[in-house]
């Protein structure tokens, strides 16, 4: 029997030889996350359940990040819950202030998931390991729960549509400009419950920072996973960090997928999701005049040091509009202190942008940066639904960096040629 | 399993952000997480939703964020039923999971309207919707689903069935 990429990971953790779109499965776990929202949940399930250790510490990873460096009282006494927990049950990967950053950029670069990996998370955007060639995705909080006591988890085996890329992006254009198209494509349900495999010649020019961007909003089209074959820049990536040994697994040749779609990278454009759905997406002859705000440069979609050097090339020597808050959140402090490293921090601030510690603050409007009555933000973040980053009449505008740096300098949503 | 109740009416694609904006996030209190419940698309919900009422959306409800404050906020607003035609694959697991009960149903998504009365088995999966004494028949979920739902989630299920 043909399997994808994702049906074949799915096979080998349930110890099975083959399995078949709709099969139910359990499966064995390599890691499950939880962040400081929905990790107290999972503990109080976890607690409710009468259990009293999980299954195995090395296989748990709590990031705080989302209301981290603490909001407000309750913010910190969710995190709080964590730590106790984490101390309590002996989880060293627990990552608090200092060593946190956003846990999609910060699971990857600390090794902790790798190519061939089952990974679940509760968190949507779990599924931005798919960069890696591992089956990753986000679950609520009781299954995580689960996953914690147990170590496994049962999953519905996927159906899979199949993206097949071809040629090279143009300079500024990327993982961020083919998602949203992809979306825009397929619409926010268009996926739902299958996996989006991305496949041909035109991987090798997406760089693994694009990877991870595809990959993250993948969940946008409704989908259970997003993934990318293994090559040699996957590999490259993960040398020196992956704990374990990379297991690659390949498509068959005769695998089947429900649909499939051609993308040209060279024909690809700037892509902005407008509001209120991720699939309302424009390109720059279709934008008009939206002036803004806000930006935000950032998130666990685009918060990577390929991200921020995007940013910088157009911020460098320039000023951001007058009125217009710049907010730029590497998301991690690896990221950071590379930032610092290559000059990019004092580009930003020399600039007029704010550069904060790694948090998803504003992305899902807790705070760092939280809108008005009617503001506009262009941001690097992966969704635009209604109130998502503040007041219920904001309005949120998905982008890559570049067109959000380029929107910075003028105030309006813009590209990186208007500035350049 | 047998519910009962008022019809609150909603479109596509309505996302976790809308039915339990990240603002309330910095709690797990049921009862808190219900106060505001639909806030950002439906500010009257909470001032008249009754127990045992039943919303009813069109497709991809509950897109978005995988927090199952969602779910939770409505069922602790008293809610007994959602019915969609098509629910997002981590709302419709965590529905399952903290034991609220959801439903495909095109058809009578396509047919009712919000304020009527509709009753449901949901052993049977069969939507009658009282106010216009029309039933719709979707397809319910298997036995051990059910049991789930009916012990009030997964963690209450599994803790009964190791007594």
């Amino acid at each position: 029997m043909a399997m994808t990429m994702s049906q074949k990971i799915l096979a080998a953790h349930a110890g099975l030889d083959e399995v078949k779109a709709g099969q139910l499965i359990e499966a064995d776990l390599d890691l499950v996350l939880a962040n400081d929202i929905t990790g107290p949940v999972a503990i109080k399930q976890f607690a409710k359940a009468g259990a009293k250790a999980v299954a195995d510490p090395a296989k748990v990873a709590l990031v705080m990040d989302h209301f981290a460096p603490n909001k407000d009282i309750k913010s910190a006494q969710q995190c709080k819950t964590c730590r106790d927990f984490a101390a309590e049950q002996g989880i060293e990967n627990f990552f608090d202030v200092g060593e946190m950053g956003i846990e999609h950029a910060l699971l990857p670069e600390k090794g902790l998931v790798g190519a061939g990996d089952l990974v679940i998370g509760a968190d949507s955007h779990t599924c931005t390991y798919g960069a890696l060639g591992a089956f990753s995705t986000g679950v609520g909080s009781t299954d995580m729960a689960a996953g914690m006591m147990t170590g496994k988890c049962w999953f519905k085996v996927p159906a899979a549509i199949k993206f097949v890329l071809h040629g090279k992006p143009k300079k500024f254009i990327g993982g961020k400009d083919l998602i949203l198209h992809v979306i825009g494509t397929t619409g926010v349900d268009g996926a739902l419950y299958k996996s989006m495999e991305f496949y041909g010649d035109g991987v090798k020019h997406l760089t693994m920072d694009d990877r991870f961007a595809v990959c993250n909003m993948a969940i946008e089209a409704g989908a259970k996973n997003g993934i990318f074959p293994v090559d040699a820049l996957t590999l490259e990536y993960m040398n020196g960090r992956f704990k374990r040994s990379p297991r690659i697994y390949m498509a068959d040749d005769d695998a089947e997928f429900e649909s499939e779609y051609e993308i040209d990278l060279s024909a690809l454009d700037y892509t902005v999701a407008f509001p209120h759905l991720p699939e309302n997406t424009k390109t720059p002859g279709e934008w008009g005049e939206i002036k803004i705000d806000q930006v935000v440069i950032g998130s666990c979609t685009n918060g990577r040091i390929s991200d921020l050097r995007a940013a910088a090339e157009i911020l460098k020597g320039r000023k951001v509009k007058k009125g217009v808050r710049t907010i730029i959140i590497p998301a991690t402090q690896a990221v950071y202190l590379q930032a610092i490293k290559e000059g990019l921090a004092e580009i930003f601030v020399r600039a007029g942008a704010v550069l904060s510690t790694p948090t998803c603050g504003p992305c899902l409007g807790g705070h760092m940066g939280i809108l008005a009555e009617g503001e506009k933000c262009v941001s690097t973040t992966n969704r635009n639904f209604v109130g998502r980053m503040g007041h219920v009449t904001s309005e949120v505008y998905l982008a890559s960096p570049a067109v959000a740096a380029a929107s910075a300098v003028e105030g309006r949503l813009a590209t990186p040629e208007e500035v350049l | 399993m047998k519910v009962r109740g008022r019809v609150f009416r909603y479109g596509s694609d309505v996302d976790t952000d809308v039915i339990i904006p990240a603002r309330y996030l910095n709690t797990t209190s049921e009862k808190e997480l219900a106060a505001h419940c639909m806030e950002d698309i439906d500010g009257t919900f909470v001032k008249n939703v009754r127990p045992g009422d039943v919303i009813v959306a069109e497709d991809n409800f509950g897109c978005g964020s995988s927090r199952e404050h969602a779910p939770i906020a409505i069922k602790a607003s008293g809610v007994s039923l959602v019915i969609a035609n098509s629910f997002a694959r981590i709302f419709y697991r965590n529905s399952i999971n903290i034991g609220l009960p959801i439903l495909e149903c095109p058809e009578a998504v396509k047919n009712i309207s919000a304020g009527d009365v509709v009753s449901c088995d949901l052993d049977e999966g069969v939507i009658t919707d009282e106010s216009m004494g029309k039933s719709f028949k979707a397809e319910p979920f298997p036995p051990f689903i059910r049991r789930i739902i009916s012990d009030g989630g997964l963690i209450k299920h599994i803790e009964k069935s190791q007594k």
